[in-house]
């Protein structure tokens, strides 16, 4: 709810592929917060930070670094919102950018809510009264859609899953309340022992709806892919070829791909955030260098690998060293330049991957074997859309404070606590699940009481 | 039919039932000129269903009642004859007193604090009339006495447009045989305000010696018993029992044979009745696969031989009730003394009165208990002391008294019944209250008497002592925080008996009393050093400490919903003015009329956009007036 206290973040770009991506932080706590995310490479943390600085440096979460980065820090009276609001600008890949959000949130920001940077902006005097209507309307507007989202997932696939864990804590929620309220009817209590069961069926699903929102997230929103291997096998041939257009230095010389050049392509069902690199070579040139470490880095990260090989010539060292990098991610080997006649050792690539692809970037061969492998690479053709997943961070965070709630219920009951605490976390667990369909909660539970018990003089 | 001038008063209470009886007594304790009426004298506050006070979250009402300055916990005190302490071992969130009652004590009690009151007159008489006059209210009186007031507060119970229901036979009446306010009805809906008919029932009263007691499980009081109010320091001893029995297939069967000629499956009754109160017949059919249903049978008070059959109410015909009644072992022979009958009345849609109680549309008219769409005692005693509070305010000119959902079960019972309204008979439930392990029967005198005090319904000496015990709750407090016991054999085998782990360091006082295998009572040998204090201080701290987690958890939800508490919406302001705001939630805004952003979050129809456009419509509001809020 808008109260001023929390602090908010979001996505301030586009949501879509752009040169840069920016999740906005606002609030007394803004600092804080990024800082928990954003390691400075110079010596001075955001917290230090004086208002209008920018700190260049990279971006962690649990899983470790994954971009570079640059901080903006204002502070309070003088930004955007008013408030203390710190800029994180990481490169524009959708999936780094929600990354980057997903990060932050879990840093302790709460996601805004809509039109909520605007709104404190104008509480906070930063736009004229003028502008108040415009404002209005525009968060009236975000609130029907949110309405109407809600409304969809209600009763969508996402909607038909909610309800059966809402379901389940509302009827163990009906009962502790019936219980307590009605001690002296005969309703039978609950054991300790087959509430921990319930709650943890109810945990268990919501754990497969939290880690679907990540597998969803490869369908919406693509999933991050490098395009790895020697120089001139043909990637950026290949780049091309899955775009559609001419994006890359295309040239015969090694090495002209130096820099990472990102392209959003769809194969498929399935939408890939390509990144064409730069090789693997061993390399004195301190820029080509530079490089071949990024390339590296990216290879760990990345959520598919488009190995290219050049079938008309023998495994280099470069190669096998490539190969070896492979092991243990998902990737697609791509045996390219099959016009040509075909000297490279297959075997060997089959050993280290599991997709091996024969393709002819320049002709265009191939190309729906490759659509084939790297679905089967990413499980997509396993993913069922109808099975209902969280779309939205808002849905998400919904979804992991209702988690919470069940998690501190199940707490309690281990802690030995009495079933008053454990129905107050239940509560909040099912508060949290009726917000993501727009519903309420204590009506909720109490109609589930009369429904279901035989209660009263 | 003549009327002449009678009286004139500050305060008007229609209905000396529990919820005019705690309005009548505020506003004279205030200071107001205050009348109260009734259609029967001989039964001011009476108990025309079960012959008990409290219960699960009616007893944190009563406690919170009192720890106000209200009336009811005292009077509960003195004429209590069995009382227990609900939910032990269930949590103290949910810990609920609840006492059988001597009606007649109590009725007799109440007549005559009412009496002894200074400030207070005390009327028999029958409304027929309300109206306004000017600035004022006059009431008109069925023999043709007109009196004047400055606030009425509506108080009405069942009476108002009452009707009995019992089989096929259906009458105008009241509660106990008392006649029916029959008329009273056309005067408030004359002012516009809408009215709605809602039903409950209550079951049959029979002779103790048709009754074969000796064969029926017991239920026992408490010992030692603990009293409803902070000032009872001496709480008398139980001196009644219970009986419990169930009912069978026989009993089923005979209900089921005669369903056809209750009021209710027939039609005759468009009353909602109460979700929480089902009739046994509506038992029986909603929960069919269910083969007994208990039943509690409750002396009625010391000097009669009246007992009240808890869980059989009905309006089935009266012989079909004698009928049902004998199926039940150790009711063989039972003979009715009261017939069970539902009862049809008046009441209003609690949308259209503000959180002080008084209608919005109408300045100085105050409702309270089941005119507002509440069902219970304690829900109408706690409403009648808001509504009574306020109306003597208001007389005083005074900024109205208001209490929020964190603050109370009475905060949380009138904020559901402005905001949400109700589609039956509203009875308060634990589960009603989101902060339930702050809003505690322990502690309702910390929470709600300094409030009392400010008002001015708690007296000096008593605002004296509730200071003490402050004082020495946080003494001990800070003694259990700052004890740190050694780790010796003897508190090791202390700790081990009770399953919990021994220590190896020093342990404070207060992180062992955090374990929940331990309390104040095992821990006494190793703590020596406790000083002497009442029970219920080591309950309160003993809960704080333990709890300590959830408290400050449900603390800081109280601290966000407090924050848009805060932001007051005016009054009269019309929300198809406001850009940005859904259809439905500008709809549902303007029904409600909510007094700030809090409340209007809670109604159902306005999402967090919406709340979002109002803060920013209030502080463009704010810069319009030059003042930025």
């Amino acid at each position: 709810m808008a109260n001023s206290d929390r602090t908010i973040a979001a996505i301030s770009t586009p949501q879509a592929a752009g040169g840069i991506g920016i999740v906005r932080i606002s609030g007394t706590d803004a600092r804080r917060v990024a800082s928990r995310v954003f390691r400075p490479s110079g010596g001075k943390s955001i917290e230090e930070a004086k208002g209008y600085t920018a700190l260049f440096g990279r971006v962690a979460d649990g899983e470790g670094e994954f971009d570079e980065a640059v901080a903006l820090v204002f502070s309070q009276p003088k930004s955007y919102t008013g408030e203390d609001v710190v800029e994180l600008s990481c490169h524009g890949g959708l999936f780094l950018v929600k990354r980057l959000l997903a990060a932050v949130l879990r840093a302790g920001a709460q996601p805004a809510e809509p039109g909520e940077f605007t709104r404190r902006a104008f509480l906070n005097g930063k736009l004229s009264l003028t502008g108040a209507e415009a404002v209005m309307d525009l968060i009236g507007a975000q609130g029907k859609q949110a309405a109407a989202a809600a409304l969809a997932a209600k009763d969508g696939a996402l909607g038909r899953r909610i309800d059966a864990v809402k379901e389940t804590i509302l009827s163990l929620s009906a009962h502790l309340a019936a219980w307590v309220d009605y001690p002296e009817d005969d309703i039978p209590a609950l054991e300790p022992q087959a509430l921990e069961r319930e709650l943890a069926a109810v945990q268990g699903e919501l754990d497969r709806l939290l880690a679907g929102f990540e597998q969803g997230r490869i369908i919406r929103e693509g999933v991050e892919t490098v395009l790895a291997g020697r120089p001139n096998v043909g990637k950026s041939t290949l780049m091309n070829l899955l775009s559609g257009c001419e994006r890359s230095i295309v040239t015969d010389i090694p090495g002209t791909t130096r820099d990472v050049v990102e392209e959003t392509v769809r194969l498929g069902d399935v939408v890939l955030r390509l990144a064409d690199t730069a090789g693997l070579r061993e390399t004195e040139n301190p820029v080509e260098a530079a490089g071949v470490a990024r390339t590296r880095e990216r290879l760990k990260r990345a959520g598919l690998v488009l190995a290219v090989f050049d079938t008309s010539a023998p495994l280099s060292e470069e190669d096998r060293s490539l190969l070896q990098e492979l092991k243990g991610s998902r990737a697609v080997a791509v045996l390219n330049k099959t016009d040509l006649p075909g000297r490279i050792e297959e075997e060997e690539i089959r050993a280290a991957v599991s997709q091996v692809v024969e393709l002819s970037a320049a002709t265009g061969q191939g190309y729906d074997a490759l659509t084939k492998a790297v679905e089967t690479a990413l499980g997509t053709g396993e993913i069922d859309p109808a099975a209902g997943m969280l779309a939205t961070e808002r849905q998400k965070a919904c979804a992991l404070r209702a988690r919470e709630g069940v998690g501190q219920a199940a707490e309690a009951i281990r802690a030995g606590m009495t079933l008053d605490a454990v129905s107050v976390a239940l509560d909040d667990a099912a508060a949290a699940l009726l917000e993501l369909t727009g519903e309420r909660v204590t009506d909720a539970v109490l109609d589930e009481v009369f429904a279901r018990f035989c209660v009263g003089k | 039919m003549q009327e002449y001038l009678a009286g004139k008063y500050d305060v008007v209470v229609v209905g000396a039932g529990h919820a005019g009886i705690e309005a009548a007594l505020a506003a004279a304790r205030l200071g107001v000129r205050t009348a109260v009426f009734t259609i029967n004298l001989d039964w001011v506050g009476n108990l025309p269903c079960n012959p008990s006070i409290g219960g699960t979250a009616k007893g944190h009402l009563v406690r919170e009642i009192d720890a106000l300055g209200g009336e009811m916990g005292k009077a509960a005190d003195a004429c209590f004859i069995q009382s227990r302490m609900l939910n032990r071992g269930k949590g103290p969130a949910v810990h609920s007193l609840r006492a059988q009652i001597d009606r007649r004590a109590y009725a007799g009690r109440m007549k005559q604090t009412l009496e002894e009151q200074e400030n207070l007159d005390l009327r028999q008489a029958e409304l027929v009339d309300l109206r306004p006059k000017g600035e004022k209210w006059e009431v008109v009186t069925r023999l043709g006495a007109v009196y004047e007031a400055k606030a009425v507060v509506l108080a009405t119970g069942t009476f108002l447009g009452g009707r009995i229901f019992v089989g096929e036979v259906s009458y105008e009446g009241g509660p106990d045989g008392m006649f029916a306010a029959t008329q009273l009805s056309g005067a408030i809906r004359r002012l516009g305000i809408t009215l709605r008919r809602f039903k409950t029932g209550t079951p049959a009263r029979v002779h103790r010696r048709s009754v074969d007691l000796d064969r029926l499980e017991v239920q026992e009081g408490d010992d030692p018993v603990t009293p409803f109010s902070f000032e009872t320091s001496h709480p008398g001893e139980n001196r009644a029992v219970c009986h419990i029995s169930w009912t069978n297939e026989k009993t089923k069967q005979v209900i089921l044979e005669n369903l056809h000629r209750s009021p209710l499956y027939s039609g005759k009754i468009e009353g909602v009745g109460p979700r929480y109160c089902p009739s046994i017949e509506d038992k029986i059919v909603r929960f069919s696969e269910k083969e007994r249903h208990q039943l509690f049978i409750e002396p009625c008070g010391l000097h009669t031989e009246e007992l009240y059959l808890q869980g059989m109410s009905s309006s089935l015909p009266e012989e079909v009730q004698l009928q049902f009644l004998r199926t039940i072992p150790g009711l063989e022979r039972v003979q009715i003394m009261r017939t069970a009958y539902a009862i049809e009345y008046d009441c209003c849609d609690p949308q259209q009165l503000d959180a002080t109680l008084e209608c919005k549309k109408w300045p100085g008219l105050f409702g309270a208990g089941q005119f507002n769409g509440s069902s219970g005692y304690e829900e109408a005693a706690a409403q009648g002391l808001v509504a009574g509070i306020n109306a003597a305010r208001r007389v005083l000119g005074k900024e109205p008294f208001l209490l929020d959902r964190a603050s109370s079960y009475i905060g949380t019972l009138i904020d559901d019944l402005v905001t949400k309204g109700c589609s039956d008979p509203y009875r308060m439930m634990t589960s009603r209250s989101e902060y339930r392990l702050v809003l505690r029967q322990d502690n309702a005198d910390e929470r709600l008497t300094p409030l009392g005090w400010e008002i001015g319904l708690i007296s000096e000496e008593r605002w004296k002592r509730f200071q003490e015990k402050q004082e020495r709750k946080r003494q001990e407090l800070r003694r259990v925080e700052n004890t740190i016991l050694p780790p010796t054999d003897a508190l090791n085998a202390l700790l081990v008996s009770h399953e919990t782990s021994p220590v190896g360091t020093g342990v404070r006082l207060s992180d062992l009393l955090k374990r929940p295998q331990l309390n104040y009572e095992a821990l006494a040998p190793v703590d020596r050093e406790r000083p002497a204090l009442p029970r219920e201080i080591f309950e309160v701290c003993e809960v704080e400490i333990k709890y300590q987690g959830y408290i400050r958890r449900q603390m800081a939800q109280i601290e966000e919903m407090r924050r848009l508490e805060g932001k007051k919406l005016p009054p009269d302001l019309d929300y198809r003015t406001i850009t940005g705001l859904r259809l439905e939630a500008q709809e549902k805004l303007n029904q409600v009329a909510p007094r700030s952003v809090g409340q209007a979050s809670r109604i159902s129809g306005v999402s967090p956009a919406d709340v979002s456009v109002l803060l920013i419509w209030l502080a463009g509001k704010g810069e319009n007036h030059g003042n930025h809020s």
